[in-house]
């Protein structure tokens, strides 16, 4: 079943996208992550140009995170103050993103910065990820108990001045480090199309203290925000985002990360960290190679006036 | 007066310059409006005509040739070359063509070199490797030899993506003076007015040439929702992000396990 996509300005089959989206929403549920670094890839796998892949798949993580945000809110697990906090700095990193994206894709290195910062980041988050959830597992067999929150021990994060108590988290927290995170997520998700979280989660969890009954609602807010305005951002600076698209991939996406987030319930949270560090890394590697091996052809064509390019 | 005058001894000079003008070309496309709907996945225009002779044709004149160029909306594109730096493949050379066809059709019913002497193709701008393509080399603007490796890369990208095309032998003479063409429009197809240029030679000659063009367009909801992007950025984006809390949020009602 073909569709002429409108902003894209290409054909693409349906059936495809759809079970792309949903492949990558039972992932982003199963682990509790938006999904848009596998995402993103795929749209520009089957020849979407990287431009509105990106900006297509801001509007696809908005919707996913809405329909997580919204049931982590009935359970009452998102802590409303930190979210604020995170969100004063992820608005502006997220604007900030959306300029650099545009000065980039101006200047022909956009698709380079893409590739280059999914190499770095996916292959060190996803790295870390899975030698992390490696040493859990080993220690589980070995029976030692398993410590993620030591009371009392404090880095110098905790030294910093202009503290605040949110509540809901039961932590006592300087606004700095939060609005940095939020601002550096907020950069990131705009550049690469992703909504972040699987970097935002590790540093709340082991540099901020959040307690992990807050953590997974709290990001998603960040997440959500972040993206819809991303979308909104993308829209009006460079006209590229395809709701066409957009939808496709919401409604693979959202039913997808349904049947994921039951399928999570059933499996260790060390079993699922170790995996998911996997998949990122391999991600990561897969542009790495592309980097490094040389490409079959040398050129590219770009378009100066707008649109994609080939 | 002073215009009318000029206009006059213009049409004089272009007409002295078109030797006689013994033949007439008569076509045309099947199709001068091609729509782009949700289920566009290319298409294929057909153009036929026919040489009409008069009493000035010589007689014995019989072995026509015809060169057909067809041109989609022009754009300026950038091809950038990629190297070997730090140990990765990144873009270091660009040039930048300017105001090309988009589109780029070349047809004929034998091939270019057996229709007209190299001067002639030039001049005429007979098939790709003739058509100009103007590019920015440093603060001039010129076409460059057919075989440069960007012009030649770029052309080849084209013809990757059926953007580029040239084919001599997609003119059939049906009869001696009756001919047709098909063009064919990938699914990929830039949107915008196309033109068509038909060149009938005979002894390796321009006779006589005739143009014709038709219109690639976008329609109904396709053209909504690109109209929409382009012009109201703020109000897509807005409703884009609404669609997408609305889709969230009606995933988590029908999901709703609670």
């Amino acid at each position: 079943m073909q569709l002429y996509l409108p902003i894209a300005d290409l054909p693409i089959n349906v059936l495809l996208i759809l079970a792309m989206g949903a492949a990558v929403g039972f992932v982003s549920g199963l682990f509790g992550v938006g999904g848009g670094f596998l995402m993103t890839p795929l749209l520009i796998f089957v020849g979407i140009s990287p431009a509105v892949s990106v900006a297509s798949v801001a509007s696809h993580i908005a919707a996913s995170s809405f329909s997580g945000a919204l049931s982590y809110w009935r359970r009452r697990a998102i802590d409303p103050a930190l979210a604020a906090v995170l969100l004063s700095g992820g608005i502006v990193g997220t604007a900030l993103g959306v300029w650099v994206f545009t000065v980039l894709r101006n200047l022909g290195q956009l698709d380079l910065t893409i590739a280059l910062s999914y190499v770095i980041l996916l292959t060190g988050v996803g790295g870390a990820m899975f030698w992390e959830g490696l040493r859990a597992l080993i220690r589980l067999r070995r029976g030692t108990p398993v410590t993620f929150r030591r009371p009392g021990s404090h880095n110098w994060v905790h030294g910093l001045p202009l503290k605040m108590r949110f509540k809901r988290s039961k932590i006592y927290l300087s606004v700095i480090p939060v609005v940095a995170v939020g601002l550096l997520i907020g950069f990131i998700g705009a550049v690469m199309g992703i909504g972040g979280s699987f970097i935002l989660i590790p540093i709340l969890i082991y540099w901020l203290r959040v307690p992990t009954a807050t953590v997974l609602g709290t990001s998603m807010v960040l997440t959500l925000v972040t993206m819809v305005i991303a979308t909104m951002l993308h829209a009006m600076t460079n006209h590229l985002v395809d709701a066409v698209l957009a939808l496709i991939l919401m409604v693979g996406g959202v039913t997808g990360a349904q049947f994921g987030a039951r399928a999570g319930q059933k499996i260790r949270s060390e079993h699922l960290r170790l995996l998911l560090g996997l998949l990122i890394l391999a991600v990561g590697m897969r542009f790495a190679a592309q980097l490094v091996i040389q490409p079959d052809d040398l050129f590219t064509i770009r378009d100066l006036t707008g649109g994609g390019g080939s | 007066m002073m215009w009318a005058w000029l206009m006059v001894i213009l049409a004089l000079t272009l007409g002295a310059a078109i030797p006689a003008q013994a033949e007439r070309l008569i076509v045309s496309v099947s199709n001068h409006r091609v729509t782009v709907t949700p289920n566009y996945v290319g298409e294929e225009l057909v153009l036929f005509g026919s040489v009409e002779k008069d009493d000035k044709t010589p007689p014995a004149r019989a072995n026509y040739n015809l060169v057909v160029t067809v041109s989609g909306p022009r754009t300026d594109l950038v091809t950038w070359r990629k190297q070997r730096r730090f140990g990765i493949w990144i873009n270091t050379e660009s040039r930048e063509f300017l105001q090309v066809p988009s589109y780029l059709a070349v047809f004929s019913n034998r091939p270019i070199d057996a229709i007209a002497p190299a001067d002639v193709q030039r001049r005429q701008q007979l098939g790709i490797n003739n058509v100009l393509l103007t590019q920015r080399v440093g603060t001039d603007f010129a076409d460059v030899v057919s075989t440069d490796p960007f012009r030649s890369a770029f052309v080849r990208l084209r013809k990757d993506h059926g953007l580029y095309r040239e084919e001599t032998s997609a003119v059939t003479f049906l009869t001696p003076t009756l001919f047709r063409a098909t063009i064919p429009l990938p699914a990929e197809v830039p949107i915008g007015a196309y033109d068509v240029e038909i060149e009938l030679f005979a002894d390796g000659a321009l006779i006589t040439r005739a143009e014709t063009a038709f219109e690639i367009v976008k329609i109904g909801f396709e053209q909504f929702v690109a109209n929409a992007a382009r012009n109201h950025g703020a109000i897509y984006g807005m409703m884009t992000a609404i669609m997408a809390l609305m889709s969230g949020w009606a995933a988590s009602i029908v999901f709703r396990r609670d």
